[in-house]
């Protein structure tokens, strides 16, 4: 799209000026970015109704069966938790200095804060597939030869499980629980990142292209708006998931 | 006419008591549900006919020939307060007492006779605690209260008895329970109500009344031989749940005499009541029910025993009042701590002797 | 013209369809399958939807023939489950849910509102081929050997216990779950964002307030459903026991989960029905509806409430008894704005001047068919007479009741309704009166009886039954055929008017909405100019003013 800023509609239609980006149902930019603002913080409504299920599992099987939290809990790396969290928090840093840039017209800026946010983002999923990596490795992953002999005989060489109290089996079996919602939510997290990734991808070459720097951010801005809200649901689930029982 | 033909009035009769719209009324609950049920139906009944009526008259005295101006009316506070409140209050009359019904229902008396019921795909099984089975039928006597205790070995099932009004779901994992007291001798439907598969339809029995004298006649008749006490005794001893709970003061495990019913002070600081829904967890998921003074080192049953054995067992365990059957048994296997490897070990520091552990009410 | 009717044509010899309107505007498959217009995503839906419910509908049938003999000898058991399920998902998923937002609320929202379009037209589209992904993969389903789960997957026979595809039809509803998602964000984007000036809050058309309510529950609801679907089919291939007792799950976690969406689901289904009705009633007694305050207010109240009610599916499942009163008592307050609706209906009545063309005919039968179906959703929300009701015929007739004998009542209302203004054409008035009326006989010797069988204790889901109960079954399946009959009929002269009904102009209704002062068919853009809201909803003497203008100026 050119960087014309005006169309002018001729007798046929009314007679007014608008950027090149308004829609015609809209009478006004201001109404379209605004039409736009609100449908991203309804669709993130949605979005937090959708993990709310997962999350009101998460705490009824917590109470149920804190042990075998604690224990599962314990085979999770917080070195690699931490490192995701702060490479997301970092990356929402640098989307909101994106849009920044968008609204103050940097074109450079905008590219460089994009492509950091990606490096960032692509940065937690491969820390993410290592994790899921050790997972497999260790029978951890329920449904596929999942093993309790980690939390029947706590390893005793690892700093974290060396003073735990090894699980009856019963107990021990409700670990599978919470392997299930460790995967279903952070995997469900994962897959939003992928496609927020996508989205990023497609974004910097249309960035490059100035389609963000010429007034119409509300791309970004909404954007950046679905970014928080990934940055947030892994903050939630950082302390839930890995920080069960650690003083 | 000054009589009716016979014929005529056998017909009627046969027509009036086939074309019922409820069914028998066997149950003392029975009639005080269809009592709340007949007064919802003339609520609705008035609440329609009031509606109808509006509705009726309106049209006619302002359909468009007759009435051709309409006459712009904003609303009335009043009248929305009024068609606010009456049905709120109705309602509220209903929430009562059904909350009373429902209550009434499910909270069983203590004195209840127990008959275990285990619903699988596609039978109903009932046990009584003589040892009769039954499938797909179940006896009981009149004037008495009968609680169910119902499970499902697989999926959810729903145990339904029209003419007594009562109906409870069988969930696969925990005991629910529904109890009642029949007042009519007769055969009365039992269906399950709960989709469960492809012959949900022919999941269906009798629910058989009868006096108490006849229902004594027919336990005997049809007893097998061992009570389900019995059968948990056999049980109990097999799987060598003796070993630890043999009623010794050093036992590994609490004694069991009593224990049904009473209070129980766990090792995570809380108290319990003993009944049969924690009988059942603490075979199949021990490590969270572990009595104070106890450590948990007792072994899941869970994939071991199927849910009639966990009945057994919790029958048995239920009529242990003294460690003495527990002790017979003993002697007849080798499962005596003194058969193991190592001597005797003393008591270990601050282990009670079995018995306390045991907060009596 | 007789003057028992308000219909006001014009001259015939002499009109036609304008020739500029949004079916002529363009041409070809594409401008079609690439649209942004709302009107013509509202005729696709339409076609779609009515699609849909003539399979729903011919799986009814095959239940009610089985049902004529208290054998299982018209199929096997299992097919019956299959169709049983199938006759649920399609209705309950791919008609009664899409049935009037997606067609008419997409259609009139916006022009009601004075807008040229909803907010986000592509989403729009989008949410239109989302419903038709989730209707194929139905149909793959239904094709490659069935589901019979029930629509309710209960766990867990749904994970562990079937081998029929659960996993096609959970992803099928899936997608149409995000299908109603995205419409109703588009609504409530639209309604916040896009009134013309002049239309405030309390000016909008009921018809408008209730489908916010309804698209509240469809955005916060609907994610829900989609997340227990996950867990299913998690549970399912996996095995990953968050609802397996052996391994520490709960089943009852599900119940929990699949109620707290289709409890408010029913909400949603409902609600633009009411919209509807409020539409129609005002219409044919020339009045403004009585009380447009708590009508709007109610909509949101049921909005609301509905969220809170869901564990009434579960009051013998084994839950708490204390947590049962709550939910009970919660139940009782969100039967109330639904009454108040029905009164506030009749007393718009009151004083009016009342014509009985097919839509009010339709209004009618809903609200009576309404009541009856909302009082006996009491007699289930009571908790000691759900214990005797629940899982049998009367919750078959119950949910019947509010959702045939009301909501397809309401549906037909609006699709005649608003037929002049989607086609530019009437549809013949003597027939769908009588279609109307066919309709109603025939639903209440369908479902009446199951309130019977209901009380007598007959389950629901069963392909045979105890021979006692065989003569209400019978009357039940008699009902259905002139059911059937009355559903047919309009098929045929809706088509049949879509190239012989006479020419309807503007506003044949002399109704007062913002899109009754258009043309119809309307133009792509709605509105030439942004019209400006200068007067309340349900204006009467507006219009006559109005009217009086266009006679003076005109003529």
């Amino acid at each position: 799209m050119s960087d014309s800023p005006a169309i002018v509609h001729g007798a046929a239609e009314a007679h007014h000026e608008h950027p090149a980006w308004q829609r015609h149902h809209f009478e006004s930019v201001d109404q379209q970015a605004d039409a736009a603002g609100f449908a991203m913080w309804l669709f993130l409504l949605t979005e937090i109704m959708f993990f709310g299920g997962l999350f009101t599992a998460y705490l009824i099987y917590r109470n149920w069966y804190y042990p075998a939290f604690v224990a599962g809990s314990h085979q999770l790396s917080i070195p690699l938790g931490g490192a995701n969290t702060l490479l997301l928090i970092t990356s929402s840093f640098t989307m909101a200095m994106g849009v920044w840039c968008a609204e103050t017209r940097r074109k450079g800026g905008l590219v460089l804060c994009l492509v950091l946010t990606f490096i960032l983002g692509a940065g937690f999923l491969g820390i993410k597939t290592i994790e899921y990596g050790e997972k497999i490795e260790k029978h951890h992953v329920p449904g596929f030869h999942f093993s309790l002999d980690s939390f029947t005989h706590p390893d005793k060489t690892n700093p974290v499980t060396r003073n735990d109290q090894p699980l009856a089996v019963d107990m021990a079996r409700h670990t599978e629980v919470y392997f299930s919602l460790y995967f279903a939510m952070t995997g469900m997290h994962a897959l939003h990142m992928i496609i927020g990734i996508g989205i990023l991808a497609f974004m910097i070459f249309r960035a490059q292209a100035g389609a963000y720097t010429t007034g119409h951010v509300t791309f970004v801005e909404n954007f950046g708006l679905y970014w928080h809200f990934v940055d947030i649901v892994w903050i939630f689930l950082f302390p839930l998931l890995y920080l069960i029982s650690r003083h | 006419m000054s009589h009716i033909s016979p014929v005529i009035w056998q017909f009627l009769v046969k027509w009036m008591t086939n074309f019922a719209l409820y069914p028998p009324e066997a149950s003392k609950i029975a009639p005080q549900m269809d009592a709340l049920i007949f007064f919802m139906v003339l609520v609705s009944l008035v609440g329609l006919t009031i509606v109808i009526l509006l509705v009726t008259s309106f049209c006619i005295l302002y359909n468009k020939e007759r009435h051709p101006v309409a006459v712009q009316i904003e609303g009335s506070t009043l009248l929305e307060a009024t068609w606010t409140i009456i049905p709120l209050g109705l309602f509220l009359i209903m929430f009562v007492w059904g909350a009373l019904i429902y209550f009434r229902i499910y909270t069983p008396p203590a004195n209840a006779m127990n008959i275990y019921v285990v619903g699988k795909q596609w039978m109903w099984k009932a046990e009584h605690p003589g040892g009769q089975h039954e499938i797909n039928s179940l006896h009981v006597p009149t004037g008495r209260a009968v609680q169910l205790t119902l499970i499902s070995q697989d999926v959810f099932h729903s145990f339904s008895i029209p003419a007594f009004r009562v109906k409870r779901e069988a969930i696969p994992g925990r005991y629910t329970t529904v109890w009642f007291e029949a007042t009519t001798p007769g055969t009365y439907h039992l269906f399950c109500t709960q989709y469960c598969g492809t012959n949900h339809s022919a999941m269906i029995g009798d629910i058989v009344v009868m006096t108490p004298d006849d229902f004594k006649k027919w336990l005997a008749d049809s007893t097998s031989g061992t009570s389900l006490a019995q059968n948990g005794e056999r049980l109990f001893a097999s799987l060598s749940c003796n070993a630890c709970h043999n009623g010794r003061p050093d036992s590994r495990g609490p004694s069991l005499a009593n224990v049904y019913g009473s209070k129980l002070a766990l090792s995570t600081g809380g108290t319990v009541t003993a009944d049969e829904a924690y009988l059942r967890e603490s075979i199949l998921n021990p490590s969270q029910h572990v009595t104070q003074g106890y450590a948990p080192i007792m072994p899941t049953y869970q994939g071991q025993i199927s849910e009639d054995g966990v009945i057994a067992l919790v029958e048995y365990i239920k009529n242990l009042n003294s460690n003495y059957r527990v002790e017979q048994t003993l002697n007849t296997t080798d499962l005596l701590p003194e058969s193991e490897g190592s001597p005797r070990r003393p008591a270990p520091a601050g282990v009670k002797p079995a018995g306390q552990g045991v907060v009596k009410p | 013209m007789s003057s028992s009717t308000i219909i006001s044509l014009p001259d015939q010899s002499t009109a036609r369809i304008p020739k500029v309107n949004f079916l002529t505007k363009e041409n070809g498959l594409l401008s079609w399958l690439l649209t942004g217009d709302h009107k013509r995503i509202a005729i696709l839906y339409l076609i779609s939807i009515t699609f849909f419910f003539f399979i729903g509908g011919a799986l009814a049938g095959l239940i009610r023939l089985e049902l004529l003999t208290p054998q299982a000898d018209l199929m096997a058991t299992d097919t019956y489950n299959k169709v049983f399920t199938m006759h649920g998902v399609v209705m309950i998923f791919l008609f009664l849910v899409p049935s009037v937002p997606a067609t008419i609320g997409n259609f009139v929202l916006p022009i009601m509102l004075g807008a040229k379009d909803l907010a986000l037209p592509k989403i729009n589209l989008l949410s239109w081929y989302l419903y038709v992904v989730g209707g194929i993969l139905v149909l793959y389903t239904m094709i490659s050997g069935g589901v019979d789960t029930g629509w309710t997957f209960t766990v867990p026979l749904s994970t562990h216990y079937l081998n029929t595809n659960v996993l096609s039809t959970g992803l099928a509803v899936f997608v149409a779950g995000f299908s109603s998602i995205f419409t109703g964000l588009n609504f409530i984007v639209t309604i916040h964002k896009m009134r013309a000036p002049g239309m405030t809050w309390f000016r909008m058309p009921l018809f408008i307030w209730s489908h916010y309510a309804a698209s509240i529950l469809m955005v916060l609801g609907t994610p829900v459903l989609a997340i227990a679907i996950v867990l299913v089919a998690l549970e399912r291939t996996i095995g990953i026991g968050v609802f397996d007792p052996a391994k520490g799950g709960d089943p009852l976690l599900f119940q929990h989960l699949f109620w707290f969406y289709s409890h408010p689901a029913v909400y949603i289904m409902i609600l633009p029905g009411m919209g509807v009705i409020s539409e129609v009633v005002s219409t044919f007694s020339r009045k403004r509806v009585f009380g447009y305050t708590a009508v709007a207010f109610s909509s949101v109240a049921i909005a609301v409430f509905g969220f809170f009610v869901w564990e009434h599916h579960m009051f013998i499942m084994g839950v708490s008894n204390y947590s049962t009163l709550v939910f009970s008592l919660l139940t009782m307050l969100v039967a109330v704005p639904s009454a108040i609706k029905i009164f506030n209906w009749t007393f718009t009545l009151y004083k009016g001047s009342i014509t009985f063309e097919t839509p009010m005919l339709y209004a009618f039968g809903f609200m009576g068919l309404f009541t009856i179906g909302g009082l006996t959703g009491v007699f289930l929300g009571t908790t000691g007479t759900d214990i005797h009701l629940t899982e049998t015929y009367f919750i078959v007739a119950h949910f019947h009741f509010v959702m045939v004998g009301g909501m397809l009542m309401a549906f037909l209302a609006g699709i005649h309704f608003w037929w002049p203004k989607i086609t530019g054409r009437m549809y013949p008035e003597k027939i769908s009166q009588l279609a109307a009326v066919v309709t109603f006989i025939g639903f209440n010797f369908t479902f009446f009886p199951q309130f019977i069988l209901g009380t007598l204790g007959m389950p629901r889901r069963y392909a045979a039954y105890p021979p006692e109960f065989q003569i209400l079954n019978v009357f039940s399946t008699a009902g259905a055929s002139i059911l059937g009959v009355g559903y047919l009929l309009p098929i045929l002269y809706l088509t049949w008017s879509l190239k012989y009904g006479e020419i309807a102009g503007n506003n044949p209704w002399q109704a007062t909405g913002l899109e009754w002062q258009i043309q119809s068919p309307p133009l792509t853009e709605n509105f030439p100019v942004t019209p400006i809201m200068d007067h309340e909803a349900y204006d009467y003497e507006w219009l006559e003013r109005q009217q009086q203008k266009e006679v003076a100026s005109v003529g």
